[in-house]
């Protein structure tokens, strides 16, 4: 049906795809993750509560994250430019990729800490766990099954975005899709994409979910 | 000299000002070694605030608080945290285990705060288990035991560095009427081996199984006598 030319670009399409995705959520989780810990730590009711490091951190998460993403991606084209040599391709494209990521980490994160009971946290201060302790040992782990379920969630918005940020070049099927089907009306090409891009979001939906499943001890 | 906790003229103001609610008022009490104590009241006395300033759990607005010889009040936070984790066990009303852990890794968690290496960790925690009856319980979640079953996971949890004081908050007050048997005959056993517990509960017939019996209404102490059915 496709010719092997076609074919040959999907492939490199899919890999684009899944290289933006999965780097942009791996460096984004680097930033966010700690950006979460820190919100739940100095929240009011935290276990370090500190206005000011909390209002900075809240504020630039709403701030970045009331951004449309296709706006960030064209807002951060000088800086893009700066770190990564260009602004169009799939490299260029993690860069608004992270940068929209790590505030909505933060945000999930965040959640799943807050979520934690009271009551084990209360526990591990009673028998003398430090902060550090308690971090690592009791909210972390406890929050476990929240903070993969989050990521999965995470990573299937970031593969939505990636494709979105083919409408400015961006590389993979999106970029795909945008050029064949919008530009020259190859419809085939287009919809190949669109299916490639589902089958894409259900394996890592079905696998995160297989995961956390797997890592879930919290009830029967 | 065998007083073990002194406390003296001791108040708990929560929200100071307009609405403040007086949690402790001039409470004082002497605790001996190895004593078996219940602190009795109805829902809102201030038992569980007593029980915060007993365990080092937070600070009272006034007053003194001697523990085995130490002024408590002058310590860091790391220092409190240090005599909590050596000094006292604790159980909770809700278990408070952590849902993801194993029995076994629940009850390493005081001994990994105190840098316990994983071999002794694991042999103490085995050893606390087995002390609750729970020895073959030890890779089981929280989740697939019964509400006794954990709290004796709690337990083993707040016995597993042997330290020489027990607090118990409400400790059987989620579980039925067999469970709680269970876990006074634990709570008498580990007062027989030895140390000092101090159990609070709202339940006339769950503190009939102290030998002294402190009741406390409004933040005050209003009775404390010595049970001489026991
Ligand atoms: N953190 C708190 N802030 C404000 N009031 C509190 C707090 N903790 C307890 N209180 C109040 O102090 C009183 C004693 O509470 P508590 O010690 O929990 O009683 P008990 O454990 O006997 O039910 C109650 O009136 C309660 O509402
Ligand atoms: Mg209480």
């Amino acid at each position: 049906m496709l010719e092997q030319k076609a074919i040959i670009m999907l492939l490199e399409g899919i890999r684009d795809t899944l290289y933006m995705t999965l780097v942009s959520t791996l460096i984004g989780y680097v930033i966010g993750l700690p950006m979460g810990i820190v919100l739940n730590l100095t929240r009011p009711d935290g276990l370090k509560p500190n206005r000011i490091i909390y209002r900075i951190l809240d504020f630039i998460c709403n701030i970045i994250r009331s951004v449309p993403f296709l706006i960030l991606l064209i807002l951060l084209i000088p800086f893009t430019r700066a770190v990564v040599g260009q602004s169009y391709g799939s490299s260029a494209t993690i860069v608004p990729l992270v940068i929209c990521a790590a505030p909505y980490i933060a945000r999930v994160v965040e959640a799943s800490l807050n979520e934690v009971d009271a009551g084990v946290i209360e526990a591990a201060k009673a028998m003398g766990a430090s902060n550090i302790q308690i971090i690592f040992r009791v909210l972390l782990v406890e929050a476990k099954t929240s903070l993969m379920a989050g990521a999965t969630i995470t990573t299937g918005i970031l593969l939505g975005y990636s494709a979105m940020s083919g409408t400015v070049g961006g590389g993979g099927l999106g970029d795909i899709a945008v050029r064949y089907g919008y530009y020259r009306w190859q419809t085939d090409i287009m919809i190949v994409t669109v299916v490639l891009l589902i089958v894409i979001f259900q394996i890592i939906q079905n696998l995160g979910s297989k995961i956390t499943a797997f890592f879930d001890h919290r009830k029967k | 000299m065998n007083e073990l906790i002194t406390i003296r003229d001791m108040c708990k103001i929560y929200n100071p000002g307009e609405n403040e609610v007086r949690a402790l008022d001039h409470v004082s009490l002497t605790i001996n070694r190895r004593e078996f104590v219940a602190i009795i009241g109805q829902s809102g006395s201030g038992k569980s605030t007593l029980m915060n300033m007993l365990g080092c759990l937070d600070v009272p607005t006034s007053g003194t608080y001697i523990l085995d010889g130490k002024d408590v009040s002058t310590l860091t936070d790391d220092e409190q945290s240090d005599i909590r984790n050596k000094e006292i066990g604790f159980v909770f009303q809700g278990f408070n285990l952590i849902a993801n852990l194993t029995a076994l890794e629940n009850v390493e968690l005081p001994l990994i705060y105190r840098g316990v290496g994983a071999r002794e960790r694991r042999e103490l925690a085995e050893r606390a288990l087995e002390i609750v009856g729970l020895g073959n319980r030890s890779s089981h979640r929280p989740a697939e035991m019964s509400g006794g079953q954990q709290q004796r996971v709690a337990i083993a949890r707040a016995i597993a560095q042997a330290p020489p004081i027990i607090l118990a908050d409400e400790p059987t007050g989620n579980l039925d009427s067999g469970s709680t048997k269970e876990i006074m005959g634990i709570l008498k056993r580990l007062h027989e081996e030895g140390r000092t517990v101090i159990l609070i509960t709202h339940d006339n017939e769950i503190a009939a199984s102290a030998k002294r019996i402190i009741r406390i209404r409004d933040g005050q102490i209003v009775e404390d006598r010595m049970n001489e059915n026991v």
